[in-house]
C-alpha cells in the first residue's frame, strides 16, 4: 500500500471505499477490508476487527447489547453504517480503561452481582459509563431512564442497578464528596 | 472458567513434612455471597459467548424457513443458490443420513420439512457460504412450490379436525381424578382463564460452531442447556455413533427453557461434514423467535368448591394448551399443568382434563414454571374469586388452605420435605410496602411519555401463591455426573452442567470450597466429550441435581485423603473426621502421628498426592400418573409467594408495577447473592407476562417476531423487589438446597394482575393485561 | 468500488443526489440499518450527511426557530430548544432508547414518515414548515400538512434532501402524550401534541399513530378556541374537555394491528387529547 493510498484519503474525502478503510477504534487505527457497503459496525467490530465485547441480540437497536461509544455518544453499533464511522473515535468495552485494567463500573458489576449470562453486560457496561461520566450522582430514576435502552433478561435490574449506583458513589468518595 | 487463586500459607508441619495445621483466608464457600467465577471476563467482554466463535476457512450457515403455517411441498429447487459464487453447500430432507426427526420426549419433528410444513419457520434448507450476506442470498436463492393447506391455529378444532402429523392432533391427555371427583361444596366460584404464548427471549440468540474432524466425527460448540440430549439427537440424524459427535458448551446467553430442544444443532453438522470446514450458525432475532419453542398458551376453566368457611371441597378444571405443530416437552408440561392445578392448597377431591394438543401454530415446550405458570395464574385468580365469595380475607383464605408436609397432592402423592406455604405467605405480608408515589411523572403508568396525572392513578395491591416440581418427574431418566480431582490443593470440577447464566459454576466452586477446604477450585468447560451427562438446566435441578453430584465427589476425595492422611501419620482412618472442609483429630483419639492435636485443610493434607473421584448421582424413583393421574411422579417441590403493588391509569389502561416482595422456599441460601438475581430476574419474566409479553398469532403467522414488538420489561418497568428467603433445609439436596430457578415466575404473573384487578375493579381473566383489557373494559 | 459518498458541504450533497437520485441517504441511521441488517434493503451507494455541518443544531430567524435535519433527539430534549419548543422536547424523549436518541435526527423521522413517528404530531401541531432542497430546484418549504401523504410516504421529490425545519415559536403552553405498553423504548400507540398561541389565539392538536399521517384535530381546535379565556388561561366550562377530547378521537382513524385496535387507539385518543387541553388549561366556572 503506498502512502497515498485510500487508508490515507479515507477519513478527509469526499467519498470511502467500503472494500478498504480505516476506523479508529480504542486509540489505535486499523484497516477494514473487504466489507460490503451496508455492513454494521456491528459486524466490522467483531467478525473483521475480533472484537466480540459488542454483542449481536437484535440488530435493530432495541436492546442495548452492542452498545459502543462514538465521538463519545453511546450508540447501538448494529446501526451504525461502519464505513460511516470513518473519522470517528470508536470506544468499544475491550477499550474503556485505556491500560486493561478493570474499570470501577466492571468491578461494580461482578462484586454487586449484575451479571448472570452477561450478554448484555458489556452494552450495559458501557452504557453506564457514558452516563457516570455525563452525570456522576444520578438518581436511582435517573440510572434507571438512562440505561432502559438496554435489555436484560436474567437479573430483573435489580443488581445492575445496584452496581451502577455503587459505582457513583464510589467515583464520589474518590473525589472527596459523600459516599 | 477462571479460578480463584490464594497463596496458602502453611503454619505447622509434622516431623515427616506433612501439614497438620493451616490457615487460609476464609474460603468463599456455601452460604457466602461468592462471585461468579466468569464475572470478570464478562464485564470485560472478554468471555467467548457461542456467538463469538470463529476459525480459519470457516462458513456461515443460514436457513430457509417455511412462510406458510401448513403447506405440502411440492418442489424444492436449490440449483439457484448452488450456482451462486461462494456458497458451499445447500442441503435439504433427502440430505439427512440418519434418522429424519428429532424431538425431546416424542421424535416427531423434521431436521428439514420433506413433504409438508407444519408452522411458520419450519426449517425447509440450510445453506453454507463464505459470509453472512451470501447466505442469506442463497437462501433467498431457493425455490419452494408451496402448496397451501387449510392450517389448524385453533387448539379446539383439534379434537375434531384430520389431524395435521402422524402421531395425530391430541399430543397427551392428562385427567386427574381425585377422592370424589364429583363432590360438591356450599360455595362454588368458576372462571375460565387464557394465557398468551410468552417466549423466552433470553439475549444471546442460537448460535454455535460446527468443525468437522478428518475421521468423519464433528465437534459442535453451541449454547445450549442439555448437551447430552443434544449429543444423542444429532448422532441419531447425523446416522454417527454417539462418540462421534462431541457436543461443547458454547458460552451461553440465557435459556430459560428455549434452548432444550435442538435447533440449528444438525443443519451444522451436516454442513460440516458436507463441506469439510467449520460451519457457523448465528440466529438473527427474528429467526429466534421462529426457531425454539416458546410457553404453551392455553385456556383453563376451573369451579372451585369450598365450605361456607372457606375450606376448599373440590376443584374442577379443564385445561388446553396449545403445543403448536411438534410435541417438544409438550407431554411433561401438560401434566404439570394437570397436577399443579390446585396450588399449594390442602383439597381432598378432584377432577381435571388436560390437553396439550397439536395446531399449526409456532412449538411450545419448556419455559421457566413448565406448566406450573399457566396453573397457577388460574387458581389464584380463583382463590380470589372465592375470597370475595366468602367475603373472607383473600390471605386469610390462602392460609386456612395452606398444604403442610404429610397432605395429598391431587395425584395421591404425600408432599414430603419441607412444605413451608403459610411461612412463605406470612413471611411475604410483613414485608415492606414501598414508600408514597413518585413525585416524578417518570415513574408512573406511561412513564416519558406523560399520559397520566395524579388524579388518574388507583393504586392496588395483589398478593398470589404458587409451588411446582422440582427435578424431572413421571419416571423420566435423571441423573447426573460430575467428577473431582484434587492435586497440589487445587480442586478441578468436572461436569457437564449447561452454565446459561444461574450461577452453577459458582455452586461448584463453593461446594468444593466448602467440602475441601480450599479456596482453589476450577470449574472444567462442560463437553459430552469428558464426562456423562448432566442433566438438563431445568427444572430447578442442577443445584440439587448436579450440585449433589459434585458434593458427593469431592466427600469421596475427601475420604481418600482422609485414609491417605491417616496411614502417612500411622493413625487409624476414624481417628480423623472431616469437619467443614478440615481433617481434624476425633476428641480423645491417640496414635505415632499424634503428637498435637490435627486441625489441616482437607486440600492441603497430602499435597504430593492427586486424589480423583467420579460419581452418578440420582434421585429417588418418581413413577409416570396413571389413568386416573394418580402416582408419585415427583421428587421434591418448591414454594412460593408474592405480593405486587401496581399504579394504574384506568382510562388508558396503562399502568407500573410499583413493587414486588416476595418470599420463597429455598431450602438452603447456597449463595444469597446469586439467589436474589434469580429470584428478581425470574419476577421480571413474570411481570412481563402479566403486562406486555405476547407472542401475537394471526392464523397460524406471527406477528411481532422483533425486540420492536415483543416486549419484555427494561430498566423502567421492573420495580424494586423485597425478598424473604425461607430457609428450612431439606436434607436430600446438598446442604439442604432447593431449586431456586422457577418459582420466582409462579406467582408474580397472578399476584401483578390480582392488584390490577384491586386497583380497578376489573374481572382480568387474560394475561398479559394489554391496555384496551383495562380501559375498555365493563366493570364486573 | 462500492461507494460511500460523504460531502462535507450542502451543495456538494445535493450534486451528487441530483447526479444519482437512488442514492441510498443516511442521516442517522437508526431507521435504515434496520432494514439494511434484516436484508430488506440493500444499499449499493450511500449519501451520507454526516459531515453536514450546515444541517446541524438549530437557529433562530425572526420568530421562527429552523431546525437543522441533523438534530438528534437527545439535542431536542434539553436547554435553551426545550424552553422554546418543551412539545417537541417531550416528544424527543419518548422516542426509542437513549442510544437512539443519540444518533436518529429529526430529518429522519420526517424522511422516514411512520405513521408512529414521534415527533411529527407535534411538528402538526406546531404547524411547522419542512424544508427542502435539491440541485435542481435549489430551496422550496413544504407544510407540514403537505409533506407527509401516507405511511412511509412524502412529498419529497428525486435529488431532494430535506435540510431543514422552521417552525414559529409559539407562546403559550404544549404538551405531548404519549401511549405505549411498556415504560420506555416502546412505539406508539397513540399519541397526541397539543400546542397553544396566545399571540395568534390559536389552539393546534394533532394526533399520531391513529392514522396513516399525522392528524390534525380542525373541529376540535376550531371548538376550543371559543371555549378559553387567554388571560386566566382557563377554559369556561369543564364540559369542553370532554367535548375536544371527542372530538380529537373523531378526527383519528385508527386501525387494529398487532400492536393494538382501533377501538383502543380512538378512545385513548380522546383521553390523551382530554387530559393535554386539562394540563394546558385549567378549569373554570361551573
Amino acid at each position: 500500500m503506498t502512502t497515498d493510498g485510500p487508508m490515507d484519503r479515507a477519513t478527509d474525502d469526499d467519498t470511502v471505499d467500503s472494500g478498504i478503510y480505516e476506523l479508529r477504534v480504542n486509540g489505535g487505527t486499523r484497516v477494514v477490508e473487504g466489507a460490503w457497503l451496508g455492513e454494521s459496525l456491528l459486524n466490522v467490530l467483531r467478525d473483521r476487527l475480533g472484537l466480540y465485547g459488542a454483542k449481536n441480540a437484535c440488530e435493530q437497536g432495541e436492546c442495548g447489547s452492542c452498545s459502543v461509544l462514538v465521538d463519545g455518544r453511546v450508540v447501538c453499533s448494529c446501526l451504525e453504517l461502519a464505513a460511516a464511522c470513518v473519522g470517528t473515535d470508536i470506544t468499544t468495552v475491550e477499550g474503556l480503561d485505556p491500560t486493561g485494567a478493570l474499570t470501577d463500573v466492571q468491578r461494580a458489576f461482578v462484586e454487586a452481582g449484575a451479571v448472570q449470562c452477561g450478554f448484555c453486560t458489556p452494552g450495559l457496561v458501557v452504557a453506564a459509563h457514558e452516563l457516570l461520566d455525563r452525570r456522576p450522582d444520578p438518581s436511582e430514576l435517573e440510572i434507571r431512564e438512562s440505561l432502559a435502552g438496554n435489555l436484560c433478561r436474567c437479573t430483573g435490574y435489580g443488581r445492575i442497578v445496584a452496581a451502577v449506583s455503587a459505582a457513583a458513589a464510589e467515583r464520589r468518595a474518590a473525589a472527596g464528596g459523600r459516599p | 472458567m477462571t479460578t480463584t487463586t490464594t497463596p496458602t500459607t502453611p503454619t505447622g508441619t509434622t516431623a515427616t513434612g506433612i501439614t497438620t495445621t493451616t490457615t487460609r483466608p476464609p474460603a468463599a464457600g456455601i452460604g457466602s455471597d461468592a462471585r461468579r467465577p466468569d464475572g470478570i471476563p464478562k464485564v470485560r467482554g472478554e468471555f467467548a459467548f457461542s456467538s463469538d466463535l470463529h476459525r480459519p476457512q470457516m462458513l456461515w450457515g443460514r436457513t430457509l424457513r417455511s412462510p406458510l403455517p401448513y403447506a405440502r411441498i411440492r418442489s424444492i429447487d436449490i440449483s439457484g443458490a448452488l450456482a451462486l459464487p461462494g456458497v458451499a453447500a445447500v442441503i435439504t430432507a433427502e440430505d439427512v443420513p440418519g434418522r429424519a426427526t428429532y424431538g425431546l420426549i416424542s421424535s416427531d419433528q423434521p431436521v428439514f420439512a420433506a413433504d409438508v410444513v407444519r408452522f411458520v419457520g419450519e426449517a425447509v434448507a440450510a445453506v453454507a457460504a463464505e459470509t453472512p450476506e451470501l447466505a442469506r442470498r442463497a437462501v433467498a436463492a431457493i425455490e419452494v412450490d408451496y402448496e397451501p393447506l387449510d392450517p389448524l391455529t385453533d387448539p379446539e378444532d383439534c379434537f375434531t379436525r384430520d389431524p395435521i402429523h402422524p402421531d395425530g392432533n391430541i399430543v397427551r391427555s392428562v385427567p386427574i381424578r381425585f377422592g370424589d371427583p364429583e363432590a360438591r361444596g356450599d360455595v362454588v366460584v368458576e372462571g375460565t382463564y387464557v394465557i398468551g404464548m410468552q417466549d423466552q427471549a433470553f439475549m444471546g440468540p442460537e448460535s454455535g460452531l460446527a468443525v468437522p474432524d478428518t475421521d468423519g466425527s464433528v465437534d459442535l460448540w453451541v449454547s445450549t442447556q442439555f448437551l447430552h440430549v443434544d449429543r444423542d439427537q444429532v448422532a441419531a440424524c447425523l446416522g454417527l455413533p454417539e462418540e462421534d459427535v462431541r457436543v461443547h458448551l458454547g458460552g451461553v446467553g440465557g435459556a430459560f427453557g428455549a434452548r432444550e430442544d435442538v435447533s440449528f444443532h444438525v443443519h451444522s453438522c451436516l454442513l460440516a461434514l458436507r463441506t469439510g470446514r467449520p460451519v457457523k450458525f448465528v440466529y438473527q432475532r427474528d429467526e429466534s423467535f421462529y426457531g425454539h419453542v416458546h410457553r404453551h398458551p392455553g385456556t383453563i376453566w376451573m369451579r372451585h368448591h369450598a365450605t361456607g368457611d372457606g375450606r376448599l371441597v373440590n376443584i374442577e378444571a379443564r385445561i388446553v394448551l396449545d403445543g403448536g405443530a411438534y410435541a417438544s416437552s409438550s407431554l411433561a408440561v401438560i401434566a404439570n399443568a394437570a397436577r399443579f392445578a390446585p396450588g399449594p392448597y390442602r383439597i381432598d377431591n378432584a377432577k381435571i382434563d388436560a390437553w396439550v394438543v397439536r395446531t399449526n401454530n409456532p412449538p411450545c415446550g419448556a419455559m421457566r414454571g413448565f406448566g406450573a405458570v399457566q396453573a397457577c395464574f388460574a387458581h389464584e385468580a380463583q382463590m380470589d374469586l372465592l375470597a370475595a365469595e366468602l367475603d373472607i380475607d383473600p390471605i386469610e383464605l390462602r392460609l386456612l388452605n395452606a398444604a403442610r408436609t404429610g397432605d395429598r397432592m391431587i395425584t395421591g402423592q404425600v408432599l414430603e420435605g419441607p412444605v413451608p406455604v403459610e411461612e412463605c405467605i406470612r413471611a411475604c405480608v410483613a414485608l415492606p410496602m414501598p414508600p408514597a408515589r413518585d413525585e416524578d411523572r417518570l415513574a408512573w403508568p406511561g412513564g416519558a411519555g406523560r399520559t397520566a396525572d395524579a388524579a388518574d392513578l388507583r393504586r392496588g395491591v395483589g398478593f398470589a401463591v404458587g409451588y411446582k416440581n422440582l427435578m424431572f418427574s413421571e419416571g423420566e431418566m435423571d441423573d447426573a455426573h460430575a467428577a473431582c480431582r484434587l492435586e497440589a490443593g487445587v480442586a478441578s470440577i468436572t461436569s457437564a452442567c449447561a452454565e446459561v447464566g444461574q450461577g452453577f459454576v459458582t455452586i461448584a466452586q463453593q461446594i468444593a470450597r466448602t467440602v475441601l477446604g480450599t479456596p482453589d477450585v476450577v470449574v472444567e468447560p462442560a463437553s459430552t466429550a469428558t464426562i456423562g451427562t448432566a442433566g438438563s438446566t431445568s427444572a430447578s435441578r442442577q443445584t440439587w441435581m448436579s450440585g449433589g453430584a459434585v458434593e458427593k465427589a469431592c466427600r469421596e476425595v475427601a475420604e481418600d485423603v482422609r485414609a491417605a492422611y491417616a496411614a502417612v501419620l500411622g493413625l487409624e482412618a476414624d481417628q480423623l473426621e472431616v469437619v467443614d472442609g478440615r481433617l481434624r483429630s476425633v476428641a480423645g483419639a491417640t496414635g505415632a502421628g499424634m503428637g498435637a492435636a490435627i486441625d489441616v485443610a482437607v486440600a492441603d493434607a497430602v499435597p504430593g498426592r492427586r486424589f480423583e473421584s467420579s460419581v452418578r448421582n440420582r434421585h429417588a424413583p418418581t413413577f409416570a400418573l396413571d389413568r386416573f393421574g394418580q402416582g408419585d411422579s415427583d421428587v421434591a417441590w418448591a414454594f412460593v409467594a408474592h405480593r405486587a403493588v401496581v399504579d394504574v391509569d384506568p382510562d388508558l389502561g396503562l399502568l407500573r408495577v410499583v413493587q414486588m416482595a416476595t418470599a420463597q422456599d429455598v431450602g438452603r441460601a447456597l449463595n444469597p447473592l446469586q439467589l436474589i438475581g434469580q429470584i428478581e430476574g425470574g419476577i421480571a419474566q413474570g411481570v412481563g407476562l402479566a403486562v406486555m409479553e405476547e407472542i401475537v398469532m394471526e392464523d397460524g403467522l406471527v406477528k411481532n417476531p422483533s425486540f420492536t414488538d415483543y416486549l419484555i420489561p427494561t430498566m423502567l418497568d421492573m420495580p424494586d423487589v423485597e425478598i424473604a428467603l425461607i430457609e428450612q433445609p431439606d436434607s436430600r439436596g446438598p446442604f439442604g438446597a432447593k431449586g431456586v430457578g422457577e418459582p420466582p415466575t409462579l406467582s408474580s404473573t397472578p399476584a401483578v394482575v390480582a392488584a390490577i384487578r384491586a386497583a380497578t375493579g376489573l374481572a382480568l381473566e387474560r394475561v398479559p393485561v394489554r391496555p384496551q383489557d383495562i380501559a375498555l373494559a365493563r366493570k364486573v | 468500488m462500492s461507494g460511500l459518498l460523504r460531502p462535507a458541504t450542502l451543495d456538494a450533497a445535493l450534486s451528487a443526489l441530483g447526479d444519482d437520485p437512488e442514492l441510498t441517504v443516511l442521516a442517522g441511521g437508526t431507521d435504515l440499518m434496520v432494514a439494511v441488517n434484516y436484508g430488506q434493503r440493500r444499499p449499493t451507494a450511500v449519501l451520507s450527511l454526516r459531515r453536514l455541518d450546515e444541517l446541524t443544531g438549530w437557529r433562530g430567524d425572526g420568530d421562527d426557530v429552523v431546525l437543522g435535519s441533523r438534530l438528534t433527539y437527545a439535542e431536542m430534549q434539553h436547554g435553551e430548544l426545550a424552553e422554546l419548543l418543551p412539545g417537541l422536547a417531550q416528544a424527543a424523549r419518548t422516542v426509542g432508547s437513549p442510544q437512539i436518541r443519540a444518533t436518529g435526527t429529526i430529518g429522519g423521522n420526517l424522511g422516514t414518515a411512520s405513521p408512529a413517528g414521534d415527533t411529527l404530531p407535534v411538528l402538526a401541531a406546531y404547524d411547522a414548515t419542512v424544508e427542502v432542497a435539491s440541485a435542481a430546484d435549489g430551496h422550496r418549504r413544504v407544510p407540514m400538512a403537505e409533506f407527509v401523504v401516507g405511511p412511509k410516504r412524502t412529498t419529497l421529490r428525486p435529488g431532494e434532501l430535506i435540510t431543514g425545519v422552521r417552525i414559529r415559536v409559539p407562546h403559550g403552553p404544549q404538551e405531548f402524550l404519549k401511549i405505549g405498553p411498556r415504560n420506555a423504548m416502546v412505539i406508539a400507540v397513540a399519541n397526541c401534541a397539543l400546542v397553544a398561541d396566545r399571540d395568534t389565539a390559536t389552539v393546534r392538536c394533532a394526533l399520531g399513530s391513529v392514522g396513516p399521517v399525522p392528524l390534525r384535530c380542525v373541529d376540535a381546535e376550531a371548538f376550543v378556541v371559543d371555549h378559553l379565556d387567554w388571560d386566566a388561561g382557563r377554559v369556561d366550562d369543564p364540559r369542553t374537555y370532554e367535548t375536544f377530547g371527542a372530538l380529537c378521537a373523531e378526527a383519528s382513524r385508527p386501525i387494529d394491528d398487532h400492536r393494538s385496535t382501533a377501538e383502543y387507539r380512538r378512545h385513548a385518543t380522546g383521553v390523551l387529547a382530554r387530559r393535554a387541553l386539562m394540563r394546558a388549561f385549567r378549569g373554570g366556572g361551573a
